[in-house]
C-alpha cells in the first residue's frame, strides 16, 4: 500500500510541475488547411517575434470554427468560406471581417481519368462524373471545402449528391479524404494547398492528378474575422486585432507570398 | 505496406533523438493521465468499495448505472464537458477549455465508472468469508475496512490499470476538449489522429509505438508494484 501511495505521490509530482508563465495568448480557431499544409508553423514565430504575441490555433473544419468563435472559444478566426462567415458576421459573433489571402480549389481523380473530365469547365465536369456514376468523394463535413463543393454542384445545375453509391462522404480532414479517394480510385475537390502537400507527402508522384483548375468559381479566399467582443466580454479584440493587421500588413503578405512547398507557392496574399 | 517499416524505424529515431513535439506529446499524455488517473482513484476507490461492501437500497440499480456508464463513448463525454467549459457554458469562467486540466475533468468521466466498477468486483469477491473472519477475531470497525481495502489492494491495482489504458487511448475527450493545440494540448493520441488525417502514415504508426512504450512502462511499474 506505502509502495502505491509513494507511486501516486510520484505520478501526480510529475504531472503537477509546469505551469506556464502568463504570456499574452491568442486563441485561433481556423481550418485544417492552413494547419496541414505548414503555414501556420511557418507564420507564428515570426508573428510572436514581431508583436510579443503568442499564437494558438485549434485547427478543425471552417464550420467548427465559426461555431467555436460563436461560442466565444476562440478570439479570432482565420476561415474560408465567405457566404457562412457574411452570415456570422450578420448575426453579431464576429467583427471587422478581413480578406487576407486565398488560393483555389482544384478537381483530382485518377490519371486515367475515367469520367472523361480533364481540362473541362466546373459545370461539365461534375456533369460528366455524374452521368458517369464516376466515384467522388466529398468532405461531407460542413467546412469551407465542402460548402465550396455543395455550391458547384447547384451553380451546375445538378441536385446535390447525398444517398447515391458513387458519392463518398468522409467527414473527414483535407488530406484525409484525398487519400480515400486515392484508395476508391475516384474524384475530388481540394485547395490546390492541400493537394501539394498530398503530392510532397508521396514524393511528387501522387495517384490523383488535377484535372480541372483555373475556373473563376474555383477561387478559395481566407478572411480573418474577430470574434465580437460585445457578445463575449472575454475575447481579446486587440490581440486580434494586432493578428489581423499583422497578416494584412506588408510583413505577413510578403511572407504568405513567400510560403513554399516543393518549390510552389500555395497561397496568394490579396489583403487591401 | 512500407509505412509499417518506416513508422518503427521513425519511431525509434524520435525516441532516441529527443525529437521536441514527440517529446512534448509524450509529456501532455503523462501529465494528463496522472491528473486524470489521480482524481478517478481518489473518487472511484471509496466509491467502488461502498458499492460493493456494503448492502444498501437499490444496490443493484446503481451497479447496473455504473455498469452501464462503462459505455460511455469517449467524443459523447467531450461534446458533454466542451458545453459545460465553453466560455457560452456554465463553467465557462473557469477557462478550463483548451487545457490540459479541461482535458482530465473529461477523462475521469471516463476512468470512474471502470475504477467503481472493478473496485466493487474485486471488493465482493472476497468479501464474505474474510468479513466473517475478522468480525470473529473481533477487530474494529475501522480496522475491518482498512483490511478489506488492503487485501483487495491488487483488484484496485487491475481496476487503475485498466482505466489507465483507457484513458491514455482515447482520443475523443483530447480532441474536443483540448482542440489538439501544439506544444500545449497536444497529446500522443491527437497527434496519431492528425498525422493520420495529413497523410503521415509512417509518423503516425511512430507515435502509436511509443504511446505501446509508455503504457509497457506504466505497467512493468505496476507488475513490479505487485510482485513486492
Amino acid at each position: 500500500m506505502k509502495r502505491f501511495v509513494i507511486f501516486l505521490l510520484a505520478a501526480l509530482l510529475i504531472g503537477g510541475s509546469g505551469a506556464w508563465a502568463e504570456e499574452k495568448i491568442l486563441m485561433m480557431a481556423t481550418t485544417t488547411s492552413t494547419d496541414d499544409t505548414g503555414l501556420l508553423d511557418y507564420l507564428a514565430p515570426e508573428f510572436q517575434k514581431d508583436t510579443g504575441i503568442v499564437l494558438r490555433w485549434v485547427a478543425t473544419g471552417t464550420g467548427k470554427a465559426l461555431k467555436l468563435g460563436e461560442n466565444c472559444d476562440a478570439d479570432v478566426l482565420l476561415v474560408h468560406a465567405p457566404d457562412a462567415e457574411e452570415k456570422f458576421v450578420a448575426a453579431g459573433f464576429g467583427i471587422n471581417r478581413r480578406e487576407i489571402m486565398y488560393n483555389d480549389f482544384v478537381i483530382i481523380g485518377p490519371a486515367d481519368d475515367p469520367a472523361g473530365i480533364r481540362g473541362q469547365g466546373v459545370g461539365v465536369a461534375l456533369a460528366a462524373i455524374k452521368s458517369k456514376t464516376a466515384v467522388f468523394v466529398s468532405r461531407g463535413d460542413k467546412s469551407g471545402t465542402h460548402q465550396k463543393e455543395l455550391e458547384l454542384w447547384q451553380a451546375a445545375g445538378l441536385p446535390i449528391p447525398d444517398k447515391e453509391a458513387w458519392y463518398v462522404q468522409t467527414g473527414q480532414g483535407m488530406l484525409a479524404t484525398i487519400n480515400l479517394a486515392a484508395e476508391r480510385n475516384g474524384y475530388t475537390m481540394t485547395d490546390r494547398g492541400s493537394y501539394i502537400k498530398y503530392e510532397a507527402n508521396l514524393n511528387g508522384n501522387p495517384p490523383l492528378k488535377i484535372l480541372v483548375e483555373m475556373d473563376a468559381v474555383l477561387l478559395n479566399q481566407y478572411s480573418v474575422i474577430a470574434v465580437n467582443p460585445a457578445r463575449c466580454p472575454k475575447a481579446q479584440l486587440e490581440l486580434a486585432t494586432a493578428f489581423s493587421d499583422w497578416m494584412a500588413g506588408e510583413r505577413g503578405q510578403g511572407l504568405i507570398g513567400g510560403f513554399k512547398l516543393l518549390e510552389k507557392q500555395l497561397f496568394t496574399p490579396n489583403a487591401q | 505496406m512500407d509505412f509499417l517499416l518506416g513508422g518503427f524505424v521513425t519511431a525509434i529515431q524520435l525516441l532516441l533523438t529527443g525529437d521536441s513535439e514527440t517529446y512534448s506529446a509524450v509529456f501532455a499524455t503523462v501529465r494528463v493521465s496522472g491528473y486524470s488517473m489521480a482524481a478517478s482513484l481518489a473518487l472511484g476507490v471509496p466509491g467502488g468499495f461502498f458499492l460493493g461492501h456494503f448492502d444498501f437500497r437499490g444496490k443493484r440499480q446503481v451497479r447496473l448505472v455504473v455498469d452501464t456508464l462503462l459505455a460511455l463513448p469517449t467524443v459523447l463525454i467531450g461534446l458533454l464537458v466542451y458545453a459545460f467549459l465553453s466560455q457560452r457554458g456554465p463553467l465557462g469562467e473557469w477557462g478550463l477549455l483548451f487545457t490540459l486540466p479541461g482535458i482530465a475533468i473529461g477523462q475521469t468521466f471516463l476512468a470512474l465508472p471502470v475504477v467503481v466498477a472493478l473496485t466493487a468486483t474485486a471488493v465482493e469477491a472476497m468479501d464474505r468469508h474474510l468479513r466473517t473472519t475478522l468480525i470473529t477475531l473481533g477487530v474494529s470497525r475501522t480496522q475491518l475496512l482498512l483490511s478489506i481495502l488492503w487485501e483487495g489492494r491488487l483488484g484496485i491495482l487491475a481496476a487503475a490499470a485498466t482505466a489507465y489504458g483507457r484513458v491514455t487511448t482515447e482520443v475523443g475527450v483530447s480532441m474536443m476538449v483540448g482542440g489538439n493545440i501544439k506544444w500545449l494540448t497536444r497529446t500522443m493520441t491527437t497527434a496519431i489522429a492528425l498525422e493520420t488525417n495529413k497523410g503521415q502514415f509512417a509518423m503516425g504508426v511512430a507515435l502509436g509505438l511509443v504511446l505501446m512504450a509508455i503504457a509497457f512502462v506504466v505497467n512493468f511499474s505496476v507488475f513490479f508494484l505487485r510482485r513486492r
